[in-house]
């Protein structure tokens, strides 16, 4: 087995930083600007606690606990008018504030306008399912315990979506190794060989360009083909390259234009 | 009343051909290499596109079949992911004796641009291949010559009961 390499900080460790470099930021702006996102916000601060609100590119961005998430959400459908869930997803904070912000992203068609609900909860809490609000929640919700391994309280079907059902590991995540851990290099081999076949098929080739210019277990070189396994460090002999055999085919003829005719009447 | 002569020993002049089993079951093979649909990605466009008029597959005997155990053939065209691993190898196990195996495309022969945790780095870690056709994706003239690669390779193999299945370990 390969040495063990921990990966759970490599989101505080970037690779490469420019001393100059300022992350550029989105301008913010007070939400009194714009009238309707003002009378929104009076709305929900009059029943939730509001930590943050904004407006940025032209959408009122919301920041509330989330525990009261389903209840916002459920005032901001049928009171507010944001009938429409165009998309949820969590976004992976756990190596700076050991936290998972979840938005939710409104729409709503008569007020032609977009907000943004977020909220944070920790790597080991969960949160409750708006399913029953908005039914494009349901496959949102499991992408995101797919991928980022929130869990979701009473959601209808809690199961994973793009990944296979034994899966291990979540692969969005910031400490997921682009090429997978151990589990995900070996999954095909472990399930249909099983892990003692580990030695024989061998590791994954990571590096796609690789080839063996003198691998003939695995390469034939198209018209230098010898045996398989066979040695050809000392140069390896031609063979043509032809679209039949040598004198042909059993029972098929070569196309001859001298024994054929031409149609030249299509009618007859 | 025509008169003409008959070379009975040339081919055509009897309806009796002389030859040996090897060469018969060998020339019924290769020109009736029924394949599996099997298009995983955009390959499979190509390797639809083959089959359609244009090109023409019904003419080398190579005639799409949804089933694997009415194929000898499968033409892999695309990105194999780990989820779908296990399935590639069970149709691979329904097809029947003989059968040869196509990888077309570089994601099914090395992963391709695919280097993540999800797809598998070739098909040839799960099944054993015969030929492997590169290009992303390939056109289908060159599908076509691996077929014809295919048939030149059959041809060749020993048609005998005795030839050994092949196996990735
Ligand atoms: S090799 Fe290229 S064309 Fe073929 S499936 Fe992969 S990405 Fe698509």
């Amino acid at each position: 087995m390969r040495a063990y390499t921990p990966k759970d900080d490599v989101q505080k460790k970037p690779y490469y930083t420019d001393r100059y470099w300022v992350a550029p930021q989105v301008a913010k702006s007070d939400v009194s600007e714009d009238a309707v996102f003002a009378a929104d916000l009076e709305a929900i601060k009059a029943k939730f606690e509001v930590l943050d609100a904004y407006i940025q590119v032209e959408q009122m961005v919301v920041v509330i606990h989330a525990a009261d998430n389903f209840s916002v959400l459920e005032m901001l459908k049928n009171e507010l008018e944001y009938t429409q869930l165009s998309e949820l997803s969590a976004i992976d904070w756990l190596a700076q504030e050991g936290k998972f912000e979840i938005f939710y992203q409104m729409l709503s068609m008569s007020k032609r306008k977009r907000l943004r609900v977020k909220c944070k909860i920790g790597e080991k809490e969960s949160i409750q399912s708006v399913e029953k609000l908005f039914r494009s929640a349901d496959w949102s919700e499991r992408e995101m315990y797919d991928m980022f391994g929130v869990v979701i309280n009473n959601h209808p079907f809690m199961k994973r979506i793009l990944m296979p059902d034994d899966w291990e590991g979540f692969p969005l995540r910031k400490t997921y190794p682009l090429q997978g851990d151990e589990f995900a290099q070996w999954y095909e081999v472990d399930k249909i060989f099983g892990k003692e076949a580990r030695e024989i098929i061998g590791p994954e080739n990571r590096d796609p360009a690789r080839v063996d210019r003198y691998d003939t277990e695995r390469f034939a070189r198209l018209g230098h083909e010898v045996p398989r396994g066979a040695d050809i460090s000392q140069g390896e002999p031609d063979t043509p390259l032809v679209y039949q055999e040598e004198g042909g085919v059993f029972m098929i003829d070569k196309f001859d234009a001298e024994k054929s005719v031409v149609i030249s009447d299509r009618d007859r | 009343m025509a008169q003409h002569q008959v070379n009975y020993l040339k081919d055509g002049g009897l309806p009796v051909a002389l030859t040996t089993i090897d060469k018969v079951v060998n020339w019924g093979r290769s020109n009736s290499l029924w394949a599996l649909t099997y298009g995983l990605a955009c390959c499979g466009i190509e390797m639809m596109a083959s089959g359609a008029s244009r090109y023409d597959f019904d003419r080398f005997g190579t005639i799409f079949r949804a089933s694997p155990r009415q194929a000898e053939l499968m033409i892999v065209a695309g990105t194999l992911t780990k989820k779908h691993a296990e399935f590639i190898r069970r149709l691979y196990d329904q097809m029947t004796e003989p059968k040869w195996v196509i990888s077309m495309g570089s994601c099914a022969n090395t992963g391709g641009m695919f280097n993540t945790y999800a797809t598998v780095q070739g098909v040839d870690r799960v099944i054993p291949v015969d030929l492997y056709l590169p290009g992303c994706a390939p056109r289908p003239e060159t599908l076509q010559y691996a077929v014809m690669l295919l048939q030149q390779k059959i041809r060749k193999e020993s048609a005998n009961k005795s030839q050994k299945p092949k196996r990735l370990m």
